[in-house]
């Protein structure tokens, strides 16, 4: 027996559309199962996993909130991604842009550095240096690519436990509150440092409309513009892409900046918004997880939006599972797994045809 | 004696309504024909008339749909190409499948059963080499041979299998014409040994001179049977294509202008194992005159490309000029500013992306100019009508609006690319194997607008495998070999002959003894 991809010559929207959906349900069909096997009610699981979360309000702003961070870090992936460049690390740009943005938090704590102008230029300045953070430690892999060829899927891999050390070093030594109780955690941020809620006493802060912005912006610059069209036909023909005239070292520059960037400025925007101060673990794995979003999401901003509510809902689902049917908090990430597996499947089966072929003629 | 005469009469293999389906698209639609032991059996059609599924259903890399085969009589299964060969059926490819850093032998030893020592082989294959006249070196490494000596070993790896039937795909269409003749006695020895032989090719005059029946497919159906000898290559051409093929119109006077791209020895080190060196290579060409460069595929055809379009800056910036504007140090992007434009060999994935609409593929190569964008930002109104003036002029057949170029025939996306450059009225036209793998109605149209382009007054660079394009559409043919240009002749006055010699190396002078 054989396996044949076939090309298919048509592919239709519908297709397209349907196939993260059935990418979705598969997951869940195939969680289900295992829960099931670890003796719990796949129903309950389900109900506790998916529909609680969407029930009450408090939970529907928790979902923007960790929405949030995933769909600026998946925006900037997309990007990489279009132009078949593979930045697996931006769970460390992510951290550099909270390090160096949190690192302003830190020095202006207590009104410091505030007194004749006032505060107000802390918290852009953060989230510029969340954003510089973010992009130069993402530049290290695309500089190791263009200059020695090293394959940047292991380089920024690896780079992701550099940041990881690097951080639990900085709350444990040098940003340490010396106040903490030797806590391994950085002071608290002023609340002029901190990105505003949107509403008074609410979950909601100002960074889930940043994270709306930018997948805007990023669709536009996608669609429209000649650097959008340049990501785009680097990763459907690198060849054809030279013919046109475009520089590959200088894209991949561009892209790993750009994501980068993006991951950094998600990165400050979890420190200053949602925790406040530096800690040891700032992200619950969201630059991994913003992977699945991205292609959950088709490599569009747009479909990014939807996706990273979907992964967000996970997050929370998981949460709730642990309390409610004593899971373990790393059947999240075993779901997320069993995602990206579907969704990667899914993809391959609406590009090809997969036919079995037994030997004999028909 | 009854029995004997029905064995004679019963066909080696026989094709009986066969069908082929990929999803919604019909490959072959109810195709039969018979091939006789000892008969030389052509294929014709152009690209897309679904020639190569066909052989590939008898090789036994594709099942038909529908349909039956039956081989000496006998319905034949295949699971595999290796079945294939077992029951005495064998296929020469049109790109060879070896590797560049094994023997000779080594790489026939790679695909035959069973485990025979290599010692043992190079004696058979000095066998198969001396019986069809076929010179072939075991110990030679791979990389260091012609692609005529490259097609030795494909064939001789197949003889080796004592095939019956022997399939040949397009097998001149990388070979000096001396080459050519050379393989042709190997095929009539075969011939003459009672193997059958199945020929796929869109040369006409091959076909003629080599087989005794021919099957003529076009769109998927078999529209008729002939014998080519009995026929004409024009109204061979007129079946295949289901019209009649235009001639090329000759502008009635011709006036060179000044030197509109200049080559002065312009050399430039492969980067690619194996790659060709550019040695050397000089070129004046005048506006208003198209300028053919022949040679056997692999000489430095397609770094002569990259070279001159920009995509690989030359070493010194005054190796290229353009207009008299040295270039050799500007990419491809200045290179058009100055009123240059290219069209790449290859059309998918080099000219032209797949999955990209053609308004896309359209800004692809010209969003630098014609006002496409202003800001960074496209205009793609203007890119929308530009692609259609495009596919009015050149008569781009295509599905719906505006397309993904992937579901375009190698012919429409061929004319769309060329009319893509030469709607942006080039002064200079670089262009690399314009009408390769390309219906004989297109590339008519596309030689022909080559023509006329000159007759404007630009200059036209015309790489080339195709002498009979070569020979209608320039004025002066220069030969590439191993990344050294000859000197050029005038296009009237140089015989075939001579091209195939400077193809070969011979009449280089001291090249010709380069290894």
């Amino acid at each position: 027996m054989r396996i044949d991809l076939e090309p298919r010559l048509n592919r239709s929207l519908a297709l397209d559309l349907g196939a993260p959906i059935v990418a979705l349900a598969g997951a869940i069909l195939i969680g289900g199962i295992v829960i099931w096997l670890l003796g719990k009610s796949p129903a309950l699981a389900f109900q506790v996993y998916f529909i609680n979360p969407l029930l009450e309000g408090w939970s529907l702003q928790e979902l923007a909130v960790k929405a949030c961070p995933l769909v600026l870090i998946a925006v900037g992936l997309s990007f990489c991604y279009r132009a078949n460049l593979w930045n697996i690390g931006a769970e460390g740009q992510f951290i550099l842009g909270g390090v160096l943005g949190g690192w302003l938090g830190i020095l202006t704590h207590d009104e410091a550095y505030q007194g004749v102008i006032g505060g107000w230029w802390i918290l852009p300045t953060m989230l510029a240096l969340g954003v510089i953070g973010g992009a130069i430690y993402a530049l290290i892999p695309a500089l190791l690519r263009v200059w020695l060829g090293a394959s940047e899927i292991l380089t920024s891999l690896m780079l992701v436990y550099v940041a990881e050390l690097g951080l639990d070093w900085l709350v444990r030594g040098p940003f340490k509150d010396p106040d903490g109780f030797n806590f391994p955690q950085s002071v608290v941020f002023d609340d002029i440092a901190r990105l505003p809620f949107l509403a008074e006493g609410e979950r909601l802060h100002a960074g889930v409309l940043l994270a709306l912005i930018v997948a805007l912006i990023g669709a536009f610059v996608l669609a429209r513009t000649l650097f959008g069209f340049e990501v785009r036909l680097a990763g459907e023909a690198p060849r054809a892409a030279r013919f046109a005239g475009f520089d590959d070292r200088k894209l991949t520059l561009m892209v790993f900046a750009i994501s980068g960037g993006l991951a950094g400025l998600a990165g400050i925007v979890e420190v200053a918004g949602q925790i406040g101060q530096l800690t040891p673990k700032i992200s619950p794995g969201y630059g991994f997880t913003a992977i699945i979003v991205a292609f959950l999401g088709r490599l569009s901003p747009i479909g990014i939006l939807v996706a990273a509510l979907v992964l967000a809902l996970t997050y929370i689902g998981g949460e709730a599972a642990q309390v409610e049917l004593s899971l373990n908090s790393d059947m999240t990430r075993a779901f997320q797994g069993v995602l990206l597996m579907c969704v990667l499947i899914a993809d391959t089966a609406t590009r090809y045809r997969v036919r079995l072929n037994f030997g004999a003629a028909r | 004696m009854i029995a004997q005469q029905e064995t004679r009469a019963t066909p080696l293999l026989s094709m009986r309504g066969i069908v082929k389906r990929f999803g919604s698209f019909t490959a072959n639609d109810d195709i039969s024909l018979d091939i006789h032991e000892g008969e030389a059996h052509a294929l014709i059609g152009e690209n897309g008339a679904g020639k190569s599924t066909l052989v590939k259903i008898i090789y036994g890399l594709l099942e038909p749909t529908e349909g039956e085969i039956l081989f000496r009589g006998k319905p034949m299964r295949l699971n595999g190409p290796q079945e294939a060969r077992a029951q005495g059926v064998g296929m020469v490819f049109q790109h060879f499948s070896l590797f560049d850093n094994l023997t000779v032998a080594e790489n026939i030893a790679l695909v035959l059963p069973g485990d025979a020592p290599i010692s043992a082989l190079r004696g058979r294959i000095l066998e198969v080499a001396e019986r069809y006249r076929m010179p072939l070196d075991p110990d030679r490494e791979v990389w260091s041979l012609s692609a005529g000596e490259r097609q030795r070993i494909e064939i001789a790896r197949c003889l080796l299998q004592d095939p019956r039937l022997i399939i040949l795909d397009e097998p001149t269409s990388v070979l000096t014409p001396q080459e050519a003749f050379a393989l042709f006695e190997t095929l009539d020895r075969l011939k003459a040994e009672g193997r059958a032989l199945l020929y796929i090719s869109h040369k006409l005059e091959e076909v003629r001179r080599l087989c005794e029946t021919a099957t003529i497919l076009r769109l998927g159906r078999k529209v008729g049977s002939c014998d080519p000898r009995q026929e004409s290559s024009r109204s061979l051409a007129a079946l295949m294509v289901g019209s009649a093929i235009n001639d090329i119109q000759a502008p009635s006077t011709r006036a060179f202008g000044g030197e509109r791209l200049t080559l002065d020895n312009l050399s430039l080190p492969s980067q690619e194992i194996h790659g060709v060196d550019l040695d050397g290579v000089s070129l004046r060409l005048r506006g208003g005159e198209v300028f053919g460069i022949a040679g056997v595929a692999g000489n430095g055809q397609s770094e002569l490309f990259e070279a001159v379009s920009g995509e690989r800056l030359a070493e010194s910036n005054y190796t290229i000029l353009l207009d008299g504007v040295s270039v050799g140090l500007r990419d491809i992007t200045a290179r058009r500013g100055l009123g240059a434009a290219f069209v790449p060999e290859e059309r998918n994935g080099h000219a032209a992306a797949g999955d990209f609409s053609l308004t896309e593929n359209l800004i692809l190569s010209r969003h630098a100019g014609a006002g496409l964008t202003s800001r960074g930002l496209i205009n793609f109104d203007k890119a929308r009508a530009l692609a259609q003036e495009v596919i009015k002029t050149f008569d781009v057949r295509k599905a719906g609006p505006d397309p993904a170029a992937r579901t375009l025939s190698g012919g429409n996306l061929q004319k769309f690319v060329v009319g893509r450059e030469i709607l942006s009225e080039p002064k200079v036209l670089v262009i690399n194997q314009p009408t390769w793998g390309v219906d004989a109605a297109a590339a008519a149209t596309i030689r022909q607008a080559l023509v006329d382009l000159a007759a404007r007054g630009a200059s036209v660079l015309l790489i080339s495998q195709d002498l009979d394009e070569l020979f209608e559409t320039c004025d002066r043919i220069a030969v590439m070999h191993e990344g050294r240009l000859s000197d050029p002749r005038d296009a009237r006055n140089v015989t075939r002959e001579e091209i195939g010699l400077l193809m070969t190396g011979d009449g280089h002078g001291e090249s010709a003894h380069a290894h």
